[in-house]
């Protein structure tokens, strides 16, 4: 191999020296010089294109030079800036505990479903819908979709008989749509992204352990989507109170065999492992939202005022909200992400595509047909 | 003579579990009533269904006895379909009902057990906006069958101007639901100022918004119950924290004579006035029956003393009925005020 190599460089060398020699006789020096700098730059690549595809491994230390290979997260910066990115989260939950003043307390700003409607009612629906409210975040030039999905009346009612349906449908709803773009013949170059990243579960701060209703709804939706269970108003609990039932949920959910985010299988690196056993020690985070900001110490913070003290959001010792924040948006948005469309909608997708036993020119062939 | 025998009182708790019921039976009564309890996992529970629980526990104070049952409902509420759970409740104070009944119609009336509810807290989740549909339909289902209190439970979730609107709005919905729950009785003209604001403020205070703990800790160099928090330390029994002390007060210092009272005068009466009408259509249609085939004599279902017509049958039951009434209109307080005033006895800490 290195003899084509050498062979061919050989050739441009005759071919550069050529062109030097047209120029002048003085540069006689530097161009021997250039010639061995253009074979040394040459023995880097070593890629054999057929069979038995090997890479070799070059760290930056035995490079010559600055090559410039990290400008391409500057170019990938800037594309994502310009074009924005998408992010569904659905939360789930009884009503009252506090999953819409949740989600605004994460994006800090008025995000939920009742900022959106003006004048909001509460009553108690009577059946499960699902209500969807977009808004576009800005911060420092980067813009986000962000859709809120909510589920008004799941466990609200006296018989919750399968209030979950509702919601595995339009999960699967949404894969669909997915599916049917990509099939298309022309598609779009980006297609819009309707699918749930991240469904947010409620449990009530009991202080016992995981009802029947949130073992059956996480069974059946652990396997379609990114499940993350969270203790609402978890300020009814005491630091030693919250450890308990955190540990009892952990085995109730290892019991039933539900996995929530992150996944242990998925996890590719012991970096990765790491990283997120720890954050799986701490699931389900204990958290507690507001709205609203108070004085402590000379500083405003969000905050909720009783008569025997202030509960700071923010403050890790008080709750882990910030845990959650940090999960969801500063660490692991772009991973929700990558799980949702390589793991979940791919499972889908098989799932759908071996069901209809069509190949997939039928498939398109009839997609062309109705579109 | 009273004094000596002792009281009993009977009180029911009601609520989805998780909302603090045995912490706040302990924090009354002083107990520790549930020191083996074991809790279900999921798994247990899905298959569980409402049970009945009796716990007894004999209480002494200055001489005063005072034999406490609480009934608990453990799994009310609890499963995916709740439908109907609150029937094994509502069967269960109908037996002590009919059991109670027997006993009188008996012929040895010395030492008859008064098993009957005579209070029956219901929990209300802090965590709902107001009153859920199994809330409405168990106090619907029992508020003819008992006295119902309902108390706003693990109110440490809440700040005041929460713990505020929430109490507006569950005392609308009760009143929007055409839900009776216990009244206090009115308090007499010619009691003292400071009597009227108490009676005032408890009016005001349904549904009582309480804290249990089953702990105590340091507060302010005293040692009380409470529950502590990284931001502070919840007081159980600081006025200004819940509503935990009037009810106490309320339960066991105040109210307990009048509890039984109601118990006695109004729901067990209503209960033997539809036992009695139910009865006597069964023997109205065995004595039709009975004419068509010229039988002469009916069983009667229970002992009622010596036979009667039926036409007088009738007119007891309208007399009971017109009593009944009578009874619910008057202001209940006068024997009641009395009496709770001979034995106001302190359970203090």
């Amino acid at each position: 191999m290195t003899e084509n190599i050498k062979e061919e460089s050989k050739a441009d060398q005759s071919l550069q020296e050529d062109r030097l020699e047209a120029h002048a006789k003085t540069e006689e020096n530097e161009s021997k010089e250039e010639a061995e700098q253009v074979e040394a730059d040459l023995k880097v690549q070593l890629c054999e294109p057929f069979p038995g595809l090997q890479t070799g491994l070059i760290r930056s230390a035995d490079l010559f030079g600055y090559v410039g290979i990290e400008s391409v997260l500057d170019q990938m910066r800037r594309k994502t800036v310009k074009a924005g990115f998408e992010f569904n989260i659905m939360v789930v939950g009884q009503s009252g505990l506090g999953k819409s003043t949740l989600v605004n307390t994460l994006f800090k700003s008025k995000v939920s479903r009742k900022s959106s409607t003006p004048n909001y009612e509460e009553k108690i629906s009577k059946t499960v819908r699902l209500h969807a409210v977009s808004h576009v975040i800005e911060e420092k030039g980067v813009k986000m979709k962000l859709t809120v999905i909510d589920t008004p009346g799941f466990g609200d009612q006296i018989n919750n008989q399968n209030c979950w349906e509702p919601i595995v449908k339009y999960v699967n709803e949404q894969y669909e749509k997915y599916l049917r773009e990509e099939l298309n013949v022309n598609r779009k170059r980006r297609i819009p992204d309707s699918r749930v990243h991240c469904c947010i579960y409620f449990l009530p701060a009991s202080g016992h352990s995981l009802r029947p209703i949130d073992v059956e709804f996480m069974k059946r939706l652990g396997k379609i989507v990114n499940i993350v269970p969270v203790i609402a108003k978890a300020d009814t609990l005491t630091v030693e109170e919250r450890q308990e039932f955190k540990e009892r949920i952990r085995q109730d959910l290892e019991a039933n065999g539900i996995h929530v985010y992150p996944q242990r299988e998925l996890d590719e690196d012991p970096e990765d492992r790491i990283l997120n056993d720890r954050i799986r020690a701490s699931i389900p985070f204990a958290v507690v939202g507001t709205d609203k900001e108070h004085q402590v110490n000379g500083h405003k913070v969000l905050g909720r005022k009783t008569k025997w003290g202030i509960i700071e959001v923010e403050n890790v010792a008080h709750c882990e909200f910030a845990n959650l924040r940090d999960l969801l948006i500063r660490s692991h948005l772009q991973d929700l992400k990558d799980v949702a469309h390589n793991v979940h909608y791919e499972t889908y997708r098989v799932r759908r595509l071996n069901e209809s036993n069509m190949n997939l020119s039928e498939l398109t062939a009839g997609l062309h047909r109705c579109c | 003579k009273s004094v000596k025998k002792g009281f009993d009182f009977t009180l029911m708790v009601a609520g989805e579990s998780g909302l603090g019921k045995s912490t706040l039976v302990n924090s009354l009564f002083l107990t520790d009533l549930y020191k083996d309890r074991k809790l279900l996992n999921a798994e247990e529970r899905i298959t569980q269904t409402v049970e009945i629980t009796k716990h007894t526990v004999d209480i002494e104070e200055k001489g005063v006895k005072l034999k406490l049952t609480i009934v608990d409902t453990p799994g009310f509420g609890d499963a995916i379909d709740n439908t109907e759970c609150w029937k094994s409740v509502a069967d269960y104070i109908d037996q002590q009902f009919e059991q109670y009944f027997r006993d009188e119609s008996g012929l040895n009336r010395k030492n008859i057990q008064d098993n009957r509810v005579h209070c029956c807290l219901y929990f209300i989740s802090p965590f709902g906006h107001g009153l859920r549909p199994l809330d409405v339909e168990f106090m619907k289902a029992l508020h003819e069958k008992v006295n119902i209190v309902p108390v706003l439970a693990k109110a440490d979730t809440l700040t005041p101007t929460e713990v505020q609107k929430k109490k507006i709005k569950i005392r609308e919905e009760i009143e929007q639901y055409g839900i009776k729950i216990y009244q206090f009785p009115d308090c007499d003209s010619d009691e003292d100022e400071e009597f009227k604001q108490q009676d005032l403020e408890l009016k005001e205070s349904i549904p009582f918004a309480v804290i249990g703990s089953n702990t105590v800790v340091e507060a302010k160099g005293k040692r009380v119950r409470g529950r502590l928090y990284p931001w502070g330390i919840v007081e159980v029994e600081n006025s200004a924290h819940c509503d935990f002390v009037k009810l106490r007060n309320m339960l066991v210092r105040t109210h307990m004579q009048d509890l039984k009272d109601v118990t006695r005068e109004t729901h067990y009466e209503n209960y033997r006035a539809q036992c009695i009408q139910s009865m006597t259509r069964m023997v109205v249609k065995e004595r039709n029956r009975n004419k068509l085939t010229r039988e002469s004599g009916t069983d009667f279902p229970i002992p009622m003393g010596p036979a009667v017509s039926e036409s007088e049958t009738e007119k007891l039951i309208r007399e009971k009925d017109e009593e009944v009434q009578h009874e619910k209109n008057k202001p209940v307080l006068q024997l009641g005020a009395g009496f709770s005033q001979k034995f106001q006895y302190d359970f203090k800490i």
